[in-house]
């Protein structure tokens, strides 16, 4: 069942409500008549008449803040992957699990299917966020107009199962709490869990300050440059 | 400002908004995505399986997960015990992501979500509504309790091969609250905004620029 759109079914004529003037509250979903022209939309003056929360037509610095979150990320996927995650000291032996040797760990003693699993959240998940972010946001500020169905199912997807990746991590904190039988066996948790954690919740945090609107704002923009009359107009210097 | 218009938080494409049927959804008609839905349950029924979870969380916190044996010596574990080893051994933010995410958050969320069920209930004016609401949608993608339960899942699948495990209270319980918040989860915190239109307090006047402040 689906609400019915303002104007049309069809794509072409959906109305958007900047189109519209009028702008969504990000923190109770009030629709808004947007007064931004007037007063702008500086420092969070413009506030939602339902929540009081500050109405921003898009999120706030959308793409600088998903690619510093991204490039952080992106830096520490690196030692979170080097670095061992867990030490498992024995009697005779100490041994250093990264993320990669704990999968094998479990492809090799007969539980492939956990292998998989674990393979798919931890190294497969974090590298298509990074990868499909960075795409959706190279797209953007290229201009990108093509199958941006397409790139919101992506963009959606990836919210989605981010959470999943904190497997490893949770994984970790069990089996440090679980095994330290003194003289025995011992499990200690490794520098690269912390990194691990900090990757997923960066790419949560770039994830979350990406504004999927913007691959349908541009989808629907006119064409830049394709206007003769605007093509050869010079800024003019301001003041 | 209408209530009856209902932009796409993904495309920003408008509609108009149609009551649903209680189980159904409703999806902007450009890319897809949920619009609003209508849960099954009316917030007081909510509030009883809310208040169901909070007792759960205490019973899933307060007991060993599992117990493992090895060599006749045995050692269980809470979740706080968890917490506890990693901060000891020095993994301090391994440790506060681990409490955060499986704990705290998680808590807070079901007793924010507590008061405000509450807060409807009473359908009285509210000052903490508005605050509360908008600080739950923040938190909410934070408490990862169901991935925390898969996580429980492999470490014992893990451990099975070196020791003898022994299911704890806490496991059962987990398990159990993993069900109830996912029922809970699934309670689209927008729809709380309109159940709660006569207990958000609306600001007074319009907010408007201090023309002293900014020149």
């Amino acid at each position: 069942m689906s609400a019915a759109p303002t104007t049309s079914s069809s794509e072409a004529r959906v109305t958007t409500a900047a189109q519209a003037g009028l702008v969504a509250c990000p923190h109770c979903h009030l629709v808004c008549r947007d007064t931004a022209a007037r007063d702008g939309y500086g420092d969070g003056r413009v506030r939602c008449p339902r929540c009081a929360g500050r109405l921003h037509p898009r999120k706030v610095d959308s793409l600088s803040r998903t690619w510093a979150l991204l490039i952080a990320a992106a830096i520490l996927y690196i030692p979170a992957n080097a670095f061992p995650v867990m030490q498992t000291s024995t009697l005779l032996s100490t041994q250093n699990d990264t993320i990669l040797s704990g999968i094998l760990y479990f492809w090799n003693t007969g539980s492939p299917e956990l292998a998989v699993l674990i393979f798919t959240v931890s190294i497969l998940v974090p590298l298509l966020k990074l990868a499909t972010l960075s795409t959706l946001a190279v797209s953007i500020q290229r201009g990108a107009r093509s199958r941006a169905d397409q790139r919101a199912r992506l963009y959606r997807i990836v919210e989605f199962v981010g959470r999943w990746s904190m497997l490893d991590v949770f994984v970790v904190a069990l089996m440090v709490g679980l095994v330290h039988f003194q003289g025995l066996a011992v499990i200690q948790a490794g520098p690269g869990a912390a990194a691990f954690g900090a990757v997923v919740v960066l790419t949560m945090l770039a994830a979350h300050s990406f504004d999927p609107r913007m691959i349908w704002d541009r989808a629907h923009r006119p064409r830049r440059g394709r206007d003769p009359k605007k093509r050869l107009v010079f800024g003019t210097r301001h003041g | 400002m209408t209530d009856s218009l209902v932009a796409c938080p993904e495309c920003d494409a408008l509609h108009e908004r149609r009551e649903l049927a209680p189980g159904t959804k409703a999806r902007c008609v450009r890319c897809g995505a949920v619009l609003y839905r209508r849960s099954y349950l009316e917030p007081d029924h909510q509030l009883a399986l809310v208040t169901a979870a909070i007792l759960i969380y205490l019973i899933a916190n307060s007991f060993p997960i599992v117990d493992l044996e090895i060599q006749g010596r045995s050692n269980s574990t809470t979740l706080v015990g968890s917490v506890l080893a990693l901060w000891r051994e020095g993994r301090e933010i391994v440790a506060v992501l681990v409490f955060a995410t499986t704990q705290l958050f998680p808590l807070v969320d079901l007793g924010v979500l507590f008061a405000l069920l509450l807060m409807i209930r009473r359908d009285r004016p509210a000052l903490a509504f508005a605050p509360m609401l908008r600080f739950l949608q923040a938190l909410r993608p934070w408490g990862m309790i169901e991935v925390f339960m898969l996580g429980i899942v492999v470490a014992l699948v893990k451990l099975s091969n070196m020791a003898e495990v022994v299911p704890g209270i806490a496991l059962w319980a987990f398990g159990l609250l993993t069900v109830l918040l996912a029922v809970i989860l699934s309670l689209d915190l927008r729809s709380l905004w309109r159940a709660g239109e006569r207990v958000v307090v609306r600001p007074r006047r319009r907010l408007r620029p201090k023309q002293s402040v900014h020149p």
